[in-house]
């Protein structure tokens, strides 16, 4: 399980950054989620897969049980989640609107900025 | 397929039976959210879910009979939620500052309460969260679907 | 020492967003509440600032749970003459805002945006914690695409799709970053990870690690191979918005940069020659770029990445001296590149242009105003008297005590080059004869601005520029206050101690 979790975390980081290297601005927006969800998955898994209890104290007891799962990975990635959700939202309307303004989705033509003023 | 041409903007997929269903759904679906919202902090649950399930129960509704139903229902713009389930938040954090403790340091009732049980800080701060879900989830939807049918 | 009230100065930031917020349509009231909770913040900065200089560090816990486990948060004599700073050049920004923005109807977003971008930076400073540091982030980037996209319009766009995907890339390095150190360490906190990584045993992934760190901050830093997004960017939103860029995002990096890597990276020799070796090339790249700009904002971008160099540099010497050098640096820079874009929307409200090569005869017709701008571009340079120069002095020091001559060769440099780009601003923009006032259709000049929109524009250049000068011949004090946090961020011991013995 966690060399298959790994694996595929290494996939995902790689087409990732495969993505994000196209041209295409759909698919750099595509690359970025794959990113973001690739850091949640590693933060799972290096956070150590357990079949665990939840971690909370029973009535009465002071300590925790034998085997439980850790809980900040878990706060971790979905605070996480939750932010990336809204990036990703904001960079999907920006790339909306840029292409309303530009009318194109290929990155090379996006070299005004860049090219010195007139 | 029956389709409701009066108030309905929103598109093709209007079918009677979601209409129908939605009807029942939202104010189904809205207990269910404030249940959620309660429950949570000891059990599984909280604000951030609560939230999501009321804008499910909203859209749901809104997709059946239209976008201008749902805002003639709420009355008001659900961007103005946002500011106040943040201010809520902050004041549930700040109110143990004010004897002493730290920030966002649980206040509990000694009591329970009927129905609600254990009312803290906390479950003024999962409102506070609820709320704000609740506005931006609207706001998002909302403004992508005056988009569209504009 | 634990101390409750350490959060103040966020809250106060968040108070004022959301009363903005409540104040939807009333753009007037927004202007005033804004220049009013900045005041209060500053006045609650001096306050701390002061508190922690006399007391030591302060920390509190959120929730009252103790300390590797709760959300820590920790005022050390850095963070709260960060805070200081940041909140002078934020009261600044707003009394600009308030004066120089034009009435739209999109304008009743800016002012609570940009309190929640000030509360993001102050929230990153008193942050003890890595995982609360990346929520801090994450607000700092949200409310800054809000503030970048502002105004629409095809070049900004573009300028922001670059700042939008590299800045989502930044924090996406900087959680990997996270995610290693927690799996070596099993801990987030950062008083904790200082004691359990001096025990790591693979070192080499831990310098991995560092490397996932550096590449990610360095992005929201801006240095060498990484700084692309920000001179195509940083000169397309209004030029309010440009300060608060300018003077404080990318500085936030170099502060997290310099708390994190003394407190758990270095020294490591491999990282430490990174770091040097990016130093020069930003150096280098940066004074390239602005030599060439003709347009006054763009030349100021290339100079924020190139003065980046200085500061990283002080942290790849890592002596006391070089650091103290840093942050000294640090303190000079934020004050003058929130003036410097302030001064480029003062000089495009006056001439109706940006580009050098249309401006002219400033010096003949505004001798006043001249004189006021001239304070923060010779502090740039870094002309003697003038606060530039001092953390460059010690900058150069340490890098006579480390034998570091490739870097001092490119601090000089660099620092001849900032003089030859301002040098050429100088002249094409006050000495040489031109028309001044290229007036456009529907542009307001400032003569026909009421008075007191007048004052919006050049009592926060003339406030920052005093606060350049007290950091020039109050240097003394400066440097006795760097020197204090360079060595509190050499030896964190007390850092860690106020930390996780807060209860003793």
């Amino acid at each position: 399980m966690v060399i298959l979790l790994a694996l595929m975390v290494g996939l995902m980081y790689a087409a990732g950054i495969y993505l994000v290297l196209r041209r295409s601005l759909v698919k750099l927006i595509i690359g970025l989620i794959l990113l973001g969800n690739a850091a949640n998955l590693l933060i799972f898994l290096i956070g150590g897969i357990t079949r665990g209890e939840p971690p909370v104290i029973g009535e009465g007891e002071f300590t925790l049980g034998e085997v439980y799962a850790d809980p900040l990975p878990q706060a971790l990635i979905l605070t996480a989640i939750v932010i990336g959700f809204g990036l990703q939202a904001f960079a999907m309307v920006l790339l909306e609107q840029e292409y309303r303004e530009a009318g194109v989705t290929d990155l090379d033509s996006l070299k005004d900025e860049d090219t010195d003023d007139q | 397929m029956h389709r409701n041409n009066d108030d309905n903007q929103s598109g093709q997929m209007t079918t009677l039976i979601l209409r129908t269903a939605s009807t029942y759904l939202m104010p189904l679906l809205l207990l269910f959210s404030i249940f959620i919202l309660i429950r949570g902090h000891y059990e599984p649950g909280g604000g951030f879910v609560g939230g999501l399930i009321a804008s499910i129960a909203l859209v749901v509704y809104g997709y059946a009979n239209g976008l201008k139903r749902i805002k003639s229902f709420l009355q008001f713009h659900p961007g103005g939620l946002i500011p106040t389930g943040v201010t809520l938040a902050m004041l549930s954090g700040i109110a143990p500052m004010f004897l002493g403790k730290p920030f966002m340091t649980g206040l509990w009732l000694d009591q329970q309460l009927p129905i609600i049980g254990h009312v803290g800080t906390a479950l003024f701060f999962d409102t506070g969260v609820y709320l704000v879900v609740v506005g931006t989830t609207l706001t998002i939807i909302f403004s992508i679907g005056e988009e569209i049918d504009s | 020492m634990t101390d409750h009230s350490i959060l103040i100065p966020i809250l106060i930031q968040l108070t004022t967003a959301l009363v903005l917020l409540f104040m939807w349509n009333r753009i007037h009231l927004q202007r005033r509440a804004s220049v009013i909770g900045n005041a209060i913040g500053l006045a609650y900065a001096i306050y701390l600032f002061q508190k922690v200089y006399n007391q030591g560090i302060l920390v509190t816990q959120g929730g009252g749970w103790e300390a590797p486990y709760g959300i820590t948060f920790a005022a050390d004599l850095f963070s709260a003459s960060m805070i200081l700073i940041a909140s002078a050049s934020g009261f600044a920004v707003s009394i600009f805002a308030a004066g120089s923005m034009s009435k739209r109807r999109s304008m009743f977003v800016f002012f609570p945006i940009f309190h929640f971008l000030l509360m993001g930076i102050i929230g990153s400073f008193l942050a003890g914690d890595l995982f609360n540091l990346y929520v801090w982030f994450e607000l700092i980037i949200i409310a800054s695409f809000g503030l970048i996209t502002f105004g629409g319009g095809k070049r900004q766009l573009e300028g922001a799709l670059k700042y939008v995907t590299l800045n989502l890339l930044a924090s996406i390095l900087f959680i990997t970053g996270i995610a290693f150190l927690y799996g070596l360490t099993g801990t987030l906190n950062m008083a904790d990870l200082a004691l359990k990584t001096a025990e790591v045993e693979n070192k080499n992934l831990l310098t991995i690690t560092a490397l996932f760190f550096f590449v990610g901050l360095g992005i929201k830093t801006a240095v060498f191979p990484l700084y692309f997004w920000l001179p195509a960017s940083y000169h397309t939103p209004l030029s309010a918005i440009s300060a608060i860029f300018g003077g404080l995002l990318t500085k936030v990096g170099v502060y997290t940069m310099l708390r994190i890597f003394s407190l758990f990276f270095l020294p490591d020799p491999f990282v430490s020659n990174v770091i040097t070796v990016v130093a020069i090339f930003t150096l280098i790249a940066g004074a390239m770029g602005a030599m060439i700009q003709n347009d006054l904002r763009k030349l100021f971008s290339w100079l924020i990445v190139c003065h980046i160099g200085f500061m990283i540099a002080g942290l790849g010497m890592y002596t006391t001296i070089a650091i103290a050098g840093a942050v000294f640096y640090l303190f000079h820079d934020i004050i003058v590149k929130t003036n410097l874009f302030m001064i480029s929307g003062l000089i495009h409200r006056i001439t109706g242009s940006f580009k050098l090569k249309k401006l002219g005869g400033f010096y003949a017709h505004y001798p006043s105003k001249t004189l006021l701008i001239a304070i923060p571009l010779f502090s740039l340079v870094g002309i003697p008297p003038l606060s530039g120069f001092w953390p460059k002095l010690l900058l150069i020091n340490g890098g006579l005590d480390t034998e570091s001559y490739w870097l001092i060769a490119s601090i000089l440099v660099a620092s001849f080059i900032t003089l030859f780009a301002i040098g050429k601003v100088w002249i094409e923009v006050f000495w040489k004869k031109g028309a001044t006032v290229t007036p456009k259709k529907h542009f307001v000049t400032f003569g026909e601005l009421r008075y007191i929109h007048k004052v919006g524009f050049v009592l926060p250049i003339a406030a920052l520029g005093a606060i350049s000068l007290f950091l020039a011949f109050g240097a003394g004090w400066v440097f006795t206050v760097s020197e204090q946090i360079a060595r509190e961020l050499m030896n964190p011991e007390s850092y860690i101690e106020a930390i996780l013995n807060q209860n003793n």
